[in-house]
């Protein structure tokens, strides 16, 4: 790791102030949490921080449950929010997310916030043995366009970078319309989930909509009917602790034998949590039969593009959602 | 000094000492090259850390970058706890803090302080070996051993939480822990004697 002083603030107002002072990217301070990625970042010296501000204590880790739905507190931990009686039956997607997401230790460990900001596993960003990444260092290039780039992303990609984001749970929550919660020094403010992360673009370093020193305080969850029969599905390459190659959340509200409405996400394919709301429109309405899934995952591809050894992921996010469909459709 | 008696750990470090690869010190963070030749690798202010390890109070002073593992291992000389991959990827350092299994290479030893940690030299009782312990031996859990005190203290963790109640469940619950050597059929059936005789089987 690179040399940086460690700041055990008191309370979260001096976190705030503290790393308010640093700038948004390749800053000279940044906060720490779990730590569960940020350790392996600095281990890898893909982080490199002066100075690191911890959060540990300093965030509220309430889960609660009341009729309007779920806030988790920003420190929750995967594990808690996992384990949760009101999380496992109103809102499975949620539960399922995150019981196949790391190890049970690694759960034990992370937080809901840190979760959310966790960096992508593309390996070039990864491995500073490699120059160009403009996640890492902006303007250097993208190692994993014309490179190995089997896990990239298909959906929200740019000629600037092409790395998948990483979190279930965000795939989740961004299909029941979550909401952040931010705060910084002396300002607070709430922003929906779907706007939260951001489009590569010219400027892949830049992930979040968070200002210099901003902290997710929170995630709020509406309750709703389709929370309730929701599943996770996630594809990979061995059964447990692995990273999604493609994932699928889906949350139904179903009238008789047909969608009355349909929430869609995926995972593993886009370079952020990726709503599609053009297969939700085409599943509202529609009986429970595996042609009309079909039709509807079908128009998941419409803005996908591959990159080589990802080519399959167009396919393979297809039949998830239509697997996810089913199993949720089924779903008492 | 009349006799010569080296632990197992003395002579792994006289061996790496001669061979030239430890550098003077207890312990030295790995240095990136490049910042080293810009001379700005200097070493952070230390910090004042106590550590809660198996019921004693430890106070250290510690690099901010020590990492609960390293902390175990270079500074309280607790080196049950073992180093694989220093990434959170193969489960050699699990301990617990406060009861949960955690990988204690993911942890910033300064930001544990004042939580409980047990690792596996903290879980016998005198002479007497922990139940897990035990089932390793009888089971064959093991066979080069470098993964093993991982292994028991995810598996001890394992049972407590209920989710030993069949083999696949294990599995699935254990999957945080490699074994290089492939003893995984051997850790499970010694983890499903011990919730046996813990009486913690669940269905599930």
């Amino acid at each position: 790791m690179h040399p940086f002083m460690l700041e055990r603030p008191r309370d979260l107002s001096a976190a705030l102030a503290l790393r308010a002072q640093a700038g948004r990217n390749d800053a000279p301070a940044e906060y720490i949490a779990g730590g569960t990625d940020m350790v392996q970042l600095l281990q890898e010296y893909v982080r490199r921080p002066e100075r690191l501000v911890s959060l540990a204590g300093l965030l509220d880790n309430r889960i609660e449950a009341g009729p309007q739905g779920l806030r988790l507190g920003a420190a929750a931990t995967m594990a808690e929010v996992a384990a949760h009686p009101v999380v496992i039956q109103q809102f499975p997607v949620i539960s399922e997310a995150l019981l196949n997401s790391a190890s049970p230790q690694v759960r034990n460990q992370a937080t809901m916030g840190g979760n959310l900001l966790q960096r992508t596993r593309c390996p070039y960003f990864r491995d500073v043995g490699y120059s160009a990444c403009n996640k890492r260092v902006p303007g250097s290039g993208c190692a994993a366009i014309g490179g190995e780039n089997r896990w990239h992303a298909v959906l929200g990609t740019s000629e600037n970078c092409i790395a998948a984001h990483a979190s279930d749970l965000a795939v989740a929550l961004v299909a029941l319309d979550a909401a952040i919660e931010v705060r910084g020094a002396g300002r607070q403010r709430t922003v929906p989930l779907i706007e939260f992360h951001r489009l590569p673009g010219a400027t892949p370093h830049i992930e979040t909509v968070l200002e210099p020193g901003e902290v997710i305080a929170a995630i709020t969850v509406p309750a709703t009917a389709a929370a309730r029969r929701s599943h996770y599905l996630k594809v990979r390459d061995r059964a447990s602790f692995e990273f999604a190659v493609v994932s699928a959340a889906v949350a139904l509200e179903i009238d008789g034998a047909r969608i009355r409405q349909a929430r869609i996400a995926v995972g593993g394919v886009g370079t952020k949590p990726w709503r599609l709301p053009r297969v939700e429109a085409a599943l509202a309405g529609a009986r429970l039969n595996p042609a009309a899934f079909r039709r509807a995952a079908a128009l998941a591809a419409q803005d996908a593009q591959g990159h080589g050894h990802n080519d399959f992921k167009i396919e393979l996010m297809q039949r998830a959602i239509v697997r996810a469909v089913e199993t949720a459709g089924a779903r008492a | 000094m009349t006799s010569f008696n080296p632990t197992r750990r003395d002579l792994l470090k006289l061996t790496a000492a001669t061979g030239g690869a430890l550098a003077a010190g207890p312990f030295v963070p790995r240095a990136a090259p490049e910042a080293a030749a810009q001379g700005t690798n200097a070493a952070p202010a230390p910090l004042n850390v106590v550590l809660r390890i198996n019921g004693t109070e430890h106070r250290l002073t510690l690099d901010p970058r020590t990492t609960l593992l390293d902390a175990l291992r270079e500074h309280l000389h607790l080196t049950g706890s073992k180093k694989g991959c220093g990434l959170g990827q193969c489960g050699a350092c699990t301990v617990l803090i406060d009861g949960k299994r955690v990988k204690s290479c993911l942890s910033l030893a300064a930001l544990v302080d004042g939580r409980e940690i047990t690792t596996i030299e903290g879980l016998a009782r005198g002479e007497q070996l922990h139940p897990l312990q035990a089932a390793f031996i009888e089971r064959d859990g093991f066979q080069c051993g470098y993964c093993t005190s991982g292994q028991i203290m995810a598996g001890v963790a394992c049972i407590a939480e209920g989710h030993a109640g069949s083999a696949q469940e294990i599995r699935d619950w254990m999957s945080g822990n490699l074994c290089r050597c492939g003893a995984y059929d051997h850790i499970v059936a010694a983890i499903q004697d011990a919730a046996a005789a813990a009486g913690s089987v669940r269905k599930g």
